[in-house]
C-alpha cells in the first residue's frame, strides 16, 4: 500500500447523504477480476446526469471528495474504494462513514476523514461557492484546510499509523503466526470444518 | 460485571491483544463467492502465500449466476469469466466449491445455515455485507472487503476493533400477518441507516423468541441496512432444533457437549449494553419502503410522506431526491402505488418458509395481468424442497416464473434486472437507486406483501385481497 502523508487537490462538493456503494459503483461494474480499471464505474448512474458535480469542468479533476453523512453504506464491495482511487480521489470527507467502507478505505490507502456536521457544511458551501478551489489534507496533523477554513478530522490511530507508514496488514498479522498456531491448538474439536476439497 | 453474547464470542476468539492495536480475531468459517474474491486470490499468488485453512473455507457461485438455462455456459462473458476464475482459484488453493448446477449451490448465506455450518458462538465472515444473516444462530458474523478476504485466506484471522453493543428488544407478540421482514424494516426506519453504525445489534424479547430460525435470519440479514456490521440472536431450543441432524452438526455425545457450550453464550443478566432500543412488536403492521434507502419506510397503511414534514434539512433533501427518483408524489397512499414487477427471493427472503408464506397467499389466485413475478429460491435445496411440496406449481399456476437459485434481481448482476423506470415490490434488502437494474425503482416488502401485491397490482397486504377461492381439496 502506498503511504499517505499530505495531499492537496481540487475539492468536489457532493451534497448528498447516504451515498451507498451501489451509487459509488453499480454491481454491473463489479465483474472484473483485476484490481484496477474501475474508474469508468464511479458514480456511473449519476454521471449520466450533465448536472452532476463531476461533470462540471471545475471539479472534474478533483481528488478530495466532500460528501454528506453516511458515506459508503450498503454492500461491502471494496470496488467502491478502488473506483474512487482509480478515478483519482485520494481523500473522502464526511461526518459519518459506514463501517465496512471505512475499513476498506484504510486497506486501500484512501483517506476517510471524518469531520463534524458543521465543518462538513462549511466545506461544502465553500467549494460550491468557489469551484475549483483546492483542499489540503495533512494526515499527521489531522487537519483540512480550504480557502479560509481550517478544520480538524478524526481517524482511528491505528489506521492513521498504517496509512502514514504504508503498511501491509497481512505482513503485520503474520508477525503473530505463532500465536495463531497456538490458538488453533486450543480450538474445540466440535467446531465444523467443510472437509476436503471436492476437486 | 456480566458480558453480552457478542462480547463472549469476541473474547473467545482473541488470538493476540496489545495496547494501541486492534485485537487479532480468529475466524471459524470463511465463506467466499465469485465477486469479491478474485483480487484476493491474485494477492495471495503475488505474495506466494497459501490459504491457511482450506478446511474452514467454503465457496459458492451466487451473485452472477443466471436463474434460467443453468445447464448452459453463462452467456455474459464477463460474468462467465468471474465464475470461471472462482473455479480455477478454488482448484488451485484446495477450496470446496458448490458451482452452478450443483445440488448444494445457492446464495452463500442460505448455503451455510442449511448445511449446519453456521453454529452458535462461531466467528463467520464473507466478502458480502449480508453475512450478518448468520448472527441469527448466535454467531458473530459480518461482511468484509476484498483486502480482508485476502487477509483471512492467508491468516484465518482479522485485526478488528471491538464493536459497541446495542440491545433491540421487541416486546409482545407480532400480530397475525406481520413478519420478521416488517419488523426489521420498522427497526431500520426507527434507528436510521446509520443508527447501528459501530454496533453489534442483539435482538431480544418475546417477539424474537417466538420466531423461527428462518425468520430470525431475515432480521439479522438486514442489520447492515441499519449500519450495523452484525446482528445476533441468542441461541435457544429453536436454534438447536434447526441445527440438529444437518451435515456439519455434531452428533451423539458431541451434540450434547456442543449444546451445553452454546447455552452458555447468552448475554448475562447483569451485562450492560452501550445502547438500548425497545419496540412494541404487538403494534407493528405490514411495513414497506417508499424511498431509496432502507430507512425510508412506513406502514403500508400510510401515505408517501411530504419531504417538508422532515425537521432535519439533510433528511428533507434526501426525501425530495428519493421521491423524484421513485416518481412518487407526497400524499399518495402507499396502497395505490402500482408495480410492474414482483421479486420473491434473495438472502433476506429466499428460504422455504418465505416461499410457503407467499404460496399460501397465491394459491387459487391469478396474477395481475400487468405484473410479472419472479420467484427465485435461495438455494438449489430450497428449490428441490419447494418442488417436493408442490409450491412451484402454485407459483406457475398463479402466473409467476419459477427460477433456479441465486442472488438474481436483488442486485441484477445476472440477466434478472429491472429496466429504467420499472417499479418493483421486492423481498430483497436494498432499495438503492438502480440496485435492481439501472433506473429501476424498488419497494422493499415481506413475502406475503409481495404475493398480495402480485395479485392486486398495487402494494398490498393479504388482508386487502378478496377471500381466497375455495381450494380444491
Amino acid at each position: 500500500m502506498k503511504a499517505f502523508s499530505t495531499h492537496t487537490g481540487v475539492g468536489i462538493p457532493l451534497r448528498r447523504s447516504n451515498v451507498d456503494t451501489d451509487q459509488i459503483i453499480p454491481a454491473v461494474y463489479l465483474k472484473r477480476i483485476s484490481r484496477t480499471g474501475f474508474e469508468d464505474g464511479l458514480f456511473a448512474a449519476w454521471r449520466a446526469d450533465p448536472a452532476f458535480v463531476l461533470n462540471d469542468e471545475a471539479y472534474r479533476a478533483g481528488s478530495v471528495l466532500v460528501a454528506g453523512p453516511d458515506f459508503g453504506t450498503g454492500s461491502s464491495r471494496e470496488h467502491a474504494v478502488w473506483a474512487l482511487m482509480d478515478y483519482g480521489i485520494r481523500v473522502v470527507i464526511s461526518p459519518r462513514f459506514a463501517d465496512i467502507f471505512r475499513g476498506n478505505a484504510g486497506k486501500g490507502g484512501l483517506l476517510a476523514a471524518q469531520v463534524t456536521p458543521d465543518d462538513d457544511e462549511l466545506l461544502l458551501k465553500w467549494l460550491e461557492n468557489h469551484p475549483g478551489d483546492s483542499v489540503s489534507v495533512d494526515l499527521a496533523e489531522q487537519r483540512i484546510t480550504c480557502g479560509p477554513l481550517s478544520v480538524a478530522f478524526q481517524i482511528d490511530p491505528y489506521t492513521k499509523w498504517r496509512l502514514l507508514e504504508g503498511l501491509d496488514d497481512i505482513a503485520l498479522t503474520l508477525r503473530h503466526a505463532d500465536s495463531i498456531t497456538q490458538f488453533e491448538a486450543t480450538r474445540s474439536a466440535l467446531l465444523p470444518t467443510v472437509g476436503a476439497s471436492a476437486a | 460485571m456480566g458480558r453480552t453474547m457478542a462480547e463472549k464470542v469476541w473474547d473467545a476468539h482473541v488470538v493476540h491483544r496489545a495496547e494501541g492495536e486492534p485485537d487479532l480475531l480468529y475466524i471459524d468459517m470463511h465463506l467466499i463467492h465469485e465477486v469479491t474474491s478474485p483480487q484476493a486470490f491474485e494477492g495471495l499468488r503475488q505474495a506466494g502465500r497459501p490459504v491457511r485453512r482450506p478446511d474452514l473455507t467454503l465457496a459458492t457461485e451466487d451473485h452472477n449466476v443466471p436463474t434460467l438455462h443453468i445447464d448452459q455456459p453463462i452467456a455474459d462473458p464477463t460474468s462467465r469469466k468471474q465464475v470461471e476464475t472462482l473455479r480455477a482459484n478454488c482448484a488451485e488453493f484446495g477450496i470446496r466449491l458448490y458451482p452452478m448446477g450443483d445440488a448444494e449451490q445457492g446464495i452463500v448465506h442460505v448455503v451455510g445455515p442449511q448445511r449446519g455450518l453456521t453454529q452458535p458462538g462461531m466467528t463467520i465472515v464473507c466478502g458480502d455485507s449480508h453475512t450478518s444473516t448468520h448472527g441469527a444462530f448466535g454467531a458473530l458474523a459480518f461482511g468484509i472487503g476484498t483486502s480482508e478476504v485476502e487477509h483471512v485466506l492467508a491468516t484465518q484471522t482479522l485485526p478488528l476493533r471491538p464493536f459497541k453493543t446495542m440491545a433491540i428488544t421487541v416486546t409482545g407478540e407480532l400480530p397475525h400477518g406481520v413478519s420478521s421482514k416488517d419488523l426489521i424494516l420498522a427497526v431500520i426506519a426507527k434507528i436510521g441507516t446509520g443508527g447501528g453504525q459501530g454496533y453489534v445489534l442483539e435482538y431480544r424479547g418475546e417477539a424474537i423468541r417466538a420466531l423461527s430460525m428462518e425468520a430470525r435470519m431475515t432480521i439479522c440479514n438486514m442489520s447492515i441496512e441499519a449500519g450495523a456490521r452484525a446482528g445476533m440472536i441468542a441461541p435457544d431450543q429453536t436454534t438447536f432444533d434447526y441445527i440438529r441432524g444437518r451435515e456439519h452438526a455434531p452428533t451423539g455425545a458431541d451434540w450434547d457437549a456442543a449444546v451445553e457450550r452454546w447455552q452458555g453464550l447468552v448475554t448475562d443478566d447483569d451485562a450492560v449494553f452501550d445502547a438500548e432500543v425497545v419496540i412494541d412488536g404487538s403494534a407493528l403492521t405490514p411495513f414497506v419502503t417508499w424511498g431509496t434507502n432502507p430507512g425510508q419506510g412506513a406502514p403500508l397503511s400510510a401515505s408517501v410522506p411530504d419531504p417538508e414534514s422532515f425537521a432535519d434539512e439533510g433528511e428533507r433533501q434526501a426525501a425530495q431526491r428519493a421521491l423524484a427518483y421513485m416518481d412518487l408524489a407526497a400524499g399518495t397512499l402507499l396502497r395505490d402505488i402500482r408495480v410492474d414487477t414482483v421479486f420473491l427471493g434473495s438472502c433476506t427472503n429466499g428460504r422455504i418458509e418465505d416461499l410457503r408464506a407467499a404460496a399460501d397467499v397465491l394459491r387459487g389466485r391469478r396474477i395481475d395481468p400487468n405484473v410479472r413475478m419472479l420467484v427465485v429460491p435461495g438455494s438449489m435445496r430450497v428449490k428441490v424442497q419447494a418442488e417436493r411440496e408442490g409450491l412451484d406449481k402454485v407459483f406457475t399456476d398463479f402466473g409467476a416464473e419459477w427460477r433456479s437459485a441465486g442472488c438474481s434481481m436483488c442486485l441484477g448482476m445476472n440477466p434478472d434486472q429491472l429496466t429504467p423506470g420499472e417499479r418493483c415490490a421486492s423481498t430483497s434488502n436494498r432499495n438503492f437507486e438502480g440496485r435492481q437494474g439501472k433506473g429501476g425503482r424498488t419497494h422493499l416488502v415481506s413475502p406475503v406483501v409481495a404475493a398480495a401485491t402480485a395479485v392486486r397490482g398495487t402494494l398490498s397486504a393479504p388482508a386487502d385481497l378478496d377471500p381466497q377461492p375455495a381450494l380444491v381439496g
